[in-house]
């Protein structure tokens, strides 16, 4: 699945996108964040404090206990600041 | 007519309202939000130079249709645009528009003001901060609890309908 990444995690990151194949365990956007924080030191410290990551999945926002099967782009990023 | 822009460009706030009206007699008033960027953007420090929008293409456009879609089950709305800017903004500069048309003015103000209220607090933009000495003063805004709340009393308004 492809993983985007925005504003302050994008930074923290160091990428703006990637591929990622989780194991068949990681179910949620909760356990996607979790196992992508395990992966280096740039994604523990952008998932350090992981309540205030928001997602959304093939471009809609969802809660942290959504559901990944089916899904095609997840993002990340930081409560949102337009208008 | 139904409109939602993503764009780096400067937009036209006057040419943008008048294309509500072009061509019909049916409505009745246009309501316009211009937002601007502010030189007092963080309180205290040094003045801010320069604010960069980030965004999240598609979802971007997607998101804030979603929102159009419900303020036209909501209100009878004629006419809607919204137009966003991404990139490197200066103070003065515009950064968002809103426009909305209906027959009666009631509909029309508060269709505008849900949608900038849901634009604030879920297209996915982010503003980062220049500050006069040197980009690496600034830093991300945080978003305002002020904004979730706007946001928010709409949804409380919909449960009470």
């Amino acid at each position: 699945m492809k993983i985007l990444y925005f504003a302050w995690l994008r930074e923290r990151v160091g990428l703006a996108e990637e591929e990622v194949a989780p194991p068949a365990e990681v179910a949620t956007v909760a356990d996607l964040a979790r196992w992508l924080a395990g992966r280096d030191e740039a994604h523990a410290y952008a998932f350090e404090n992981a309540a205030v990551v928001r997602a959304a999945l093939d471009r809609r926002h969802v809660k942290s206990d959504a559901p990944l099967a089916g899904v095609r782009e997840v993002a990340f990023f930081p409560p949102m600041t337009g208008g | 007519m139904f409109c939602v822009r993503i764009q780096e460009a400067p937009f036209d706030a006057a040419a943008e309202a008048a294309r509500l009206a072009q061509g019909r007699t049916d409505v009745g008033g246009i309501v316009t939000f211009t937002g601007l960027c502010r030189a007092d953007a963080a309180a205290g420090g040094t003045g801010l130079a320069a604010l960069t929008l980030e965004h999240y293409p598609g979802m971007a456009e997607e998101e804030i249709e979603r929102h159009v879609a419900e303020a036209r089950a909501r209100w009878p709305l004629l006419g809607a645009i919204v137009v966003h800017r991404h990139g490197r903004l200066v103070p003065g500069d515009p950064i968002v528009f809103v426009a909305t048309a209906s027959a009666h003015r009631t509909a029309a103000f508060a269709a505008a003001e849900f949608l900038m209220d849901w634009l604030k607090t879920s297209a996915p933009f982010w503003k980062k901060e220049e500050r006069a000495d040197g980009p690496e003063a600034g830093g991300w805004v945080e978003a305002k609890a002020s904004d979730d709340q706007a946001a928010e009393r709409w949804a409380r308004d919909r449960a009470q309908d």
